[in-house]
């Protein structure tokens, strides 16, 4: 069962609430997203830890019920 | 293979092998776009590194996500250090920070132009 851009958006921000989370659906198909998610729980995260938290937060989709998910994660600037 | 042997057989596999790239398919005929992507990369760098295609063994496909805790492919070890994926690649490889790394680890690769 593929996943819509808005559950992928709603279950990041339920992990990191007041993040600005933008999804962009790649190919119109419902199965290639991309995500960019800017979270001031990143800050002083490697890119690993970042993006290792956003799938934790997708609770086991990424890899399974969500095939191809481009993510790009960062802090936010001050 | 019992998951132990699978996390045994890769844990030899990224200390035998400086850079060992888990995908699916091999570098010659990848067969996803994602592993395209850091075959190309790597490809661009001249980096020499040993392919590991997860579609011909179901056990280390799942072994690999659970050795690294990662669930998706491809998965980049550089020196036995689990690198990222895809898009950790691909950023790292923009910001010149895989270049950087490998400079780190003493694994030889081309002169980079950003342009791959």
């Amino acid at each position: 069962m593929p996943m819509d851009a808005q559950d992928i958006e709603r279950l990041i921000k339920a992990a990191f609430p007041g993040a600005e989370v933008t999804i962009t659906d790649l190919a119109g198909d419902g199965d290639h997203f991309a995500a960019h998610v800017v979270a001031g729980a990143f800050a002083g995260k490697t890119r690993l830890q970042q993006h290792k938290m956003v799938y934790d937060a997708l609770q086991g989709r990424m890899g399974g019920a969500l095939h191809a998910l481009a993510l790009t994660t960062a802090a936010p600037k001050d | 293979m019992s998951e132990q042997a699978v996390h045994d057989w890769i844990r030899k596999a990224v200390a035998n092998n400086d850079v060992v790239l888990f995908m699916k398919g091999n570098k010659n005929f990848p067969q996803c776009g994602f592993s395209a992507q850091v075959v190309q990369i790597l490809g661009h760098l001249g980096v020499d590194y040993k392919d590991i295609n997860v579609l011909e063994d179901m056990s280390i496909r799942d072994g690999i996500k659970t050795f690294s805790q990662w669930p998706t492919i491809p998965q980049l070890y550089v020196k036995g250090e689990f690198v990222g994926g895809c898009d950790i690649v691909r950023e790292m490889f923009q910001a010149g920070e895989l270049q950087q790394l490998l400079d780190d680890k003493g694994i030889a690769h081309a002169p980079s132009t950003m342009t791959a």
